[in-house]
């Protein structure tokens, strides 16, 4: 990657405004999951709690880790880190019985 | 190699072949494996959240209105944070060193509600000893508050070193990395919410 490329990657995060509304956006999907948690306790409600935390997770690291516009090492490396962990233990999880199949 | 001399012109003090500073690089490095730390942290806990024998569990005790309300000013605190990187960014210390101290001041008062909820759990009858799912739970919370805590001491560092005009635009990357740790704390809280607080 050159200078001009990290350049115009810098040139491409969001300005204030925009890291305002993704805040809005966070809060919001947060009040929607504290309001599922009060509606009901099923399979449903949890895959949607579920879904709704890794869509929070990826607009944190990608808007405000700015991983989005980063270099694709950077994406490799926590990605690497992450996959892996996520493997294992879902694996381990598996293993000592933890989900019932 | 033209990578390498054409890095000579960005505010980074050292060229690196990649054209990313080794310290943004060791700090994403870090990060991805403290998704392995956390990864094992948040796993004991799921398995041993029905396992306790005598009670009482997490489950019984959780305040969620006010899990819910620290959970959005950890959420705040990162617009804070990314707001004191692009003010830096465009040169403005002043307002890096306001967004710095909300940021840490934001930390703080997440810090303040786990004291709370620890202490009030512990009022209650549920400490580290009862069962393995009160184990599970404070060792996984407690690493997390330790790590929003060092966030805390590294941004009030920052703020310090920028009174002291030692953190100018050219050296906006330190706040960077700063930045990305925090954010990071912010990302684990933002599963072990729902996890450990919101699925039953």
């Amino acid at each position: 990657m050159t200078a001009t490329d990290i350049t115009e990657a810098e040139h491409g995060h969001p300005g204030d405004a925009q890291y305002i509304l993704i805040a809005v956006a966070l809060a919001v999907l947060t009040a929607i999951e504290v309001g599922l948690y009060y509606l009901k306790h099923d399979t449903a409600t949890t895959a949607v709690l579920l879904l709704l935390m890794a869509l929070k997770f990826v607009i944190v690291v990608g808007f405000f880790m700015h991983l989005k516009f980063d270099s694709v090492l950077l994406r490799r490396l926590f990605s690497g880190g992450l996959v892996l962990a996520v493997f294992i233990y879902v694996v381990t999880l598996f293993m000592f019985g933890a989900f019932h199949v | 190699m033209t990578d390498l001399a054409v890095s000579h012109d960005t505010p980074t003090p050292h060229a690196t072949s990649t054209g990313i500073s080794n310290e943004k690089v060791l700090m994403w490095a870090f990060l991805g494996s403290e998704c392995l730390l956390f990864g094992a942290l948040i796993s004991t806990y799921i398995l041993y959240r029905h396992r306790s024998v005598q009670g009482p569990t997490p489950h019984l005790l959780y305040d969620i209105p006010f899990t819910s309300v620290s959970s959005f000013v950890l959420l705040m605190s990162s617009l804070s944070m990314v707001l004191a990187l692009a003010a830096i960014q465009r040169g403005d210390e002043r307002r890096l060193r306001v967004w710095l101290a909300t940021t840490a001041t934001l930390g703080a008062v997440f810090i303040s509600g786990q004291i709370y909820e620890f202490t009030s759990f512990i009022r209650r009858g549920m400490t580290i000893k009862t069962n393995v799912t009160s184990g599970a739970f404070y060792v996984l919370t407690g690493f997390h508050g330790v790590h929003v805590t060092i966030g805390i001491i590294m941004l009030l560092s920052l703020v310090n070193l920028s009174v002291r005009g030692k953190i100018p635009k050219a050296r906006s990357e330190i706040v960077e990395i700063v930045g990305l740790y925090w954010h990071f704390v912010d990302i684990v809280w933002i599963i072990i919410f729902t996890v450990v607080y919101l699925i039953p």
